[in-house]
């Protein structure tokens, strides 16, 4: 690589310093397809920023398993007394 | 091996079976409220939070939504899915607590307000350098071993991204919360909690980068045993 291709060549327009923060937009799919190209063709280029884009995927993936916080199991059981109550069919009584 | 991201606490929107699910918890079917409760009260009880202070009222909240609902399932036309219905009366309901509690941050006022390069710059050249903005040798990342999802340390980096996500700020960690542990999409999450899918976005990429920092401190100090 020449010093003269090195700023125009695909992949190399954008830096790793913008690629980072263009993660989440090309995650979701809303980057345009200008950047999107460029981006992927800098990630085909760069390890560091292959890296890190697959440690955001990790890190998503792995928050789909923090334990979530729900209502106790006694506000959930009167919940459900309440819906027969309302619901169930013949009641009335 | 890596983990299924099919294991996901909460349930997808309904669909298609949006009306069978509707038809049952008229017939009273208590199974599926049962379901619903379970897997929507937790996204319901992280909205609620943003509105009051406590966790007792977040708790009060999502109860009398519920009780709403069962009121009000009859009447309940279908013009938006269910899912949207439920959470539209929470959200009126939350906001009306919120403004008694005089802790009123309306969701629709959620500007970004940190923005910032959310990698330290110190991790990259600088700018008077041929490769200006891309990686230093000692800046770039290196990979994670084993990953995350290895038993080894997944019990240890959940139990990080909890605290971590606690850690966040509010609006940050409800658009993380909602969108990667429950599932939400982003046009629900934004339908939700007011915001503009710009907004969202930043969002949730703050909250996500800080998410992976946290890990990636986790691999870099504690010196992680790759046996």
């Amino acid at each position: 690589m020449t010093e003269g291709t090195r700023s125009s060549a695909t992949g190399l327009t954008i830096s790793c310093q913008e690629v980072v923060e263009l993660v989440t937009d090309y995650l979701e799919g809303e980057l345009d397809d200008a950047t999107r190209a460029e981006l992927e063709a800098h990630l085909a280029l760069c390890p560091g920023c292959g890296i890190y884009l697959e440690q955001m995927r990790q890190t998503i993936d792995e928050l789909g398993h923090v334990p979530v916080e729900s209502l106790s199991e006694q506000a959930q059981n009167d919940l459900v007394a309440a819906f027969r109550t309302f619901h169930a069919p013949g009641t009335g009584t | 091996m890596t983990a299924d991201s099919s294991v996901r606490s909460a349930p997808r929107p309904a669909g298609a079976d949006e009306g069978e699910l509707l038809d049952r918890l008229r017939r009273g079917d208590e199974t599926a409220f049962t379901t619903i409760v379970t897997g929507w009260s937790p996204m319901m009880l992280r909205v609620a939070r943003g509105h009051v202070s406590t966790e007792a009222s977040c708790e009060e909240i999502v109860q009398e939504t519920w009780m709403a609902v069962i009121r009000g399932l009859d009447g309940f036309e279908g013009r938006s899915s269910l899912r949207t219905w439920v959470f539209r009366i929470l959200t009126n309901l939350a906001k009306t607590r919120g403004v008694r509690e005089a802790r009123s941050v309306p969701m629709s006022s959620w500007a970004p307000a940190d923005d910032g390069p959310t990698v330290n710059p110190n991790r990259f050249r600088p700018a008077d350098d041929g490769y200006q903005h891309n990686w230093t040798p000692v800046g770039a990342p290196t990979p994670w071993l084993p990953g995350p999802e290895q038993s080894a340390v997944a019990g240890e980096t959940r139990r990080l991204l909890g605290i971590a996500l606690q850690e966040l700020p509010e609006r940050q960690r409800t658009v993380v919360t909602l969108r990667d542990v429950h599932g939400m999409s982003s046009d629900e999450v934004c339908a939700t909690l007011g915001l503009s899918a710009a907004n969202q976005r930043v969002l949730l990429h703050r909250g996500r980068a800080r998410l992976r920092a946290v890990l990636e401190d986790y691999y870099r100090g504690a010196g992680v045993e790759t046996s």
